[in-house]
């Protein structure tokens, strides 16, 4: 037979009967069209990741090589990039506006964190009147565009005197305000089982502690999903910062960087790229040391983006 | 939990209730009022009744522009989007080993794409002598005219959008991995292809992802605001000037907060119908297996 055919040790171990002419000829359209596979993914993969990749080369590059050819490899690297761009042609270096994005982030992502637990778990184990109702605005504010409620949110916080501050751009977050951040931590609880939360209730420990003690660290990986999304979320955030801040010496990294594309003469591409570069290097690095639970909440929670 | 106050509850949603009435549920209110009103911030609002609209609708030649061009835009990033997120699945799914390197590079655009950092770079792609042109040029094609060609500008920006399908794609793949394997074993012993297995147990399997999926998108894909803004400024010719960006110039460059309001409530309307007509369709077209929602 054609049994020979088949060089894989292990085929031939677990097969008894030597292969009929048609499994070979299956199993061979199974591996071309998993070569095929692979190619597309990689092929694809390529182009989407190649403007990447183009970026983190250019910004090496001297301004002159940027536009000259598309290949990523600077001829004669070069940091002035990165040493005038860090510069800034305004009295702060980027030293100052990754200050202040860590100013705006560190509550943020705490006081997200924190009201978001408490709130799901609110929802998740606890029976009240109103419930109901109160569960489907959750839904509904996940669907409502921030369009809608952006003017009047300016109109208050300018009449409590928060203008040019850094509150309008946390403090929300820090009561929950992200609908979805609630609703992915709720699915999660969800699908926690209660008997460890019942068996410290009868040992005598009230709702707090119970959570504390029992439900925080069976949720830990969702409650780090929820801090890495913030996290993110809020290096890209611009518009916010747009609207709220209009002192430069507040600047978070994403308005400096729209300034500089404003202010930099036209010719000094390199230094523009450079800051790009670091603008998304916090973000990046975070995604490859915790991709799973990146991952993990994306799919439990569904997300936008 | 059994034997607790029965108010208890409200101590740990008390922060969502106090934001949700705050920064939710009064701005919503507030904004609704604002539309019907002339209110340019230095004096009190003056109710205006129903002048904003009218203009709106009547005689305002940008926001029908902007309309326009914002359809377009989420008409094409959507489906082209959702279709892509799907394809990747499907091939990814196959068992493949590398599956995990494969969506984390995949999925890497949708962690930056949001970023300033990111609309930076696709200005400096899509230039002129940029990355695409110059690859363009390789193959020995004509340079193309990104960013002072009307049609081709708002097809930069729908890109950057289409760029960031990782985060529908991993919910895609999600879906795809639970979907019981031995219902395609029975189908196969039926003699049913694998274009059959996709058509007929999967895809029906996977609709309320889908659904998921297309409704986050499109709301999303309404609010569009930093490709446009940054690697357009809305040109050429209004050609990339979305509504957020119309609301955002007319509400914060002009001052002019009434009309704004409106601009806002109109594309609120949009996304409504569009959310509606998909709640309301998704009865036809999406199933859920023995699912009990609650």
């Amino acid at each position: 037979m054609t049994a020979s055919f088949d060089l894989n040790p292990q085929n031939l171990l677990s097969t008894s009967e030597p292969a009929t002419a048609m499994e070979i000829k299956l199993r061979r359209r199974g591996r071309i069209s998993s070569a095929m596979r692979y190619s597309v993914l990689l092929i694809f993969g390529l182009i989407m990741l190649y403007p990447l990749i183009w970026l983190i080369g250019a910004s090496f590059k001297t301004n002159s090589e940027i536009f000259a050819s598309p290949s990523f490899w600077p001829k004669d690297p070069t940091l002035s990039g990165y040493i005038k761009g860090w510069e800034t042609s305004t009295p702060y270096t980027f030293g100052r506006f990754f200050w202040n994005t860590f100013l705006i982030i560190t509550p943020k992502v705490i006081g997200t964190a924190i009201s978001c637990t408490l709130v799901a778990y609110g929802f998740a184990r606890f029976d009240f009147p109103g419930k109901r109702i109160l569960f489907m605005t959750v839904i509904a504010t996940l669907l409502l565009p921030n369009v809608v409620t952006r003017i009047p949110q300016y109109l208050l916080f300018r009449d409590i005197g928060w203008l040019d501050s850094f509150l309008p751009l946390w403090v929300p977050s820090a009561v929950a305000g992200d609908a979805f951040f609630v609703f992915m931590l709720i699915q999660f609880l969800r699908a926690i089982p209660r008997d460890m939360e019942e068996a410290a209730r009868v040992d005598g420990a009230n709702t707090l502690q119970t959570l504390f003690y029992i439900v925080v660290p069976m949720l830990m990986p969702a409650i780090v999903s929820v801090c890495l999304f913030q996290f993110m979320w809020t290096m890209n955030d611009f518009l916010g910062p747009l609207i709220y801040l209009s002192s430069i010496d507040k600047y978070p990294v994403s308005l400096a960087l729209k300034l500089s594309i404003d202010t930099t003469e036209a010719f000094d591409w390199n230094q523009i790229l450079a800051m790009s570069v670091l603008a998304l290097a916090p973000s990046l690095t975070v995604f490859f040391i915790a991709q799973k639970y990146f991952i993990e909440g994306i799919s439990t929670g569904g997300v936008k983006g | 939990m059994g034997g607790d106050n029965r108010y208890l509850g409200y101590f740990y949603v008390a922060p969502y209730v106090a934001g949700l009435l705050l920064f939710t549920a009064f701005p919503f209110a507030a904004s609704f009022y604002l539309s019907f009103t002339d209110y340019d911030l230095l004096s009190t609002p003056r109710w205006t009744g129903l002048d904003n609209y009218h203009k709106l609708f009547t005689r305002d030649r940008t926001f029908d522009k902007s309309l326009k061009v914002t359809l377009l835009y989420v008409f094409m990033t959507v489906p082209i989007k959702l279709a892509f997120a799907l394809l990747i699945a499907v091939i990814l799914n196959y068992r493949l080993k590398a599956i995990n390197f494969f969506r984390t590079a995949y999925y890497v655009p949708s962690i930056l794409g949001g970023s300033i950092a990111i609309a930076v770079l696709w200005r400096y792609i899509f230039a002129k002598s940029g990355l695409v042109n110059m690859i363009i040029g390789l193959v020995g094609l004509e340079p193309v005219n990104w960013f002072g060609d009307p049609q081709n500008a708002l097809i930069t920006i729908t890109l950057l959008r289409c760029w960031q399908f990782g985060s529908a794609m991993v919910i895609f793949l999600a879906a795809l991995q639970s979907v019981d394997k031995s219902l395609y074993e029975a189908a196969s012993i039926d003699g049913a292809n694998p274009w059959h297995l996709f058509r007929y147990i999967t895809l029906p399997l996977i609709t309320p992802v889908i659904f998921f999926n297309l409704i986050m998108q499109t709301v999303q894909a309404f609010q569009e605001f930093n490709g446009p803004y940054i690697i357009t400024e809305g040109g050429p010719l209004k050609s990339t000037y979305l509504l957020p960006l119309y609301i955002y110039e007319k509400a914060f460059k002009s001052f002019d907060m009434g009309y704004a309001s409106a601009i806002a409530w109109a594309l609120f309307a949009i996304i409504m119908i569009l959310t509606l007509a998909a709640f309301w369709s998704s009865k036809k077209w999406v199933y859920y297996a023995g699912d009990k929602r609650s």
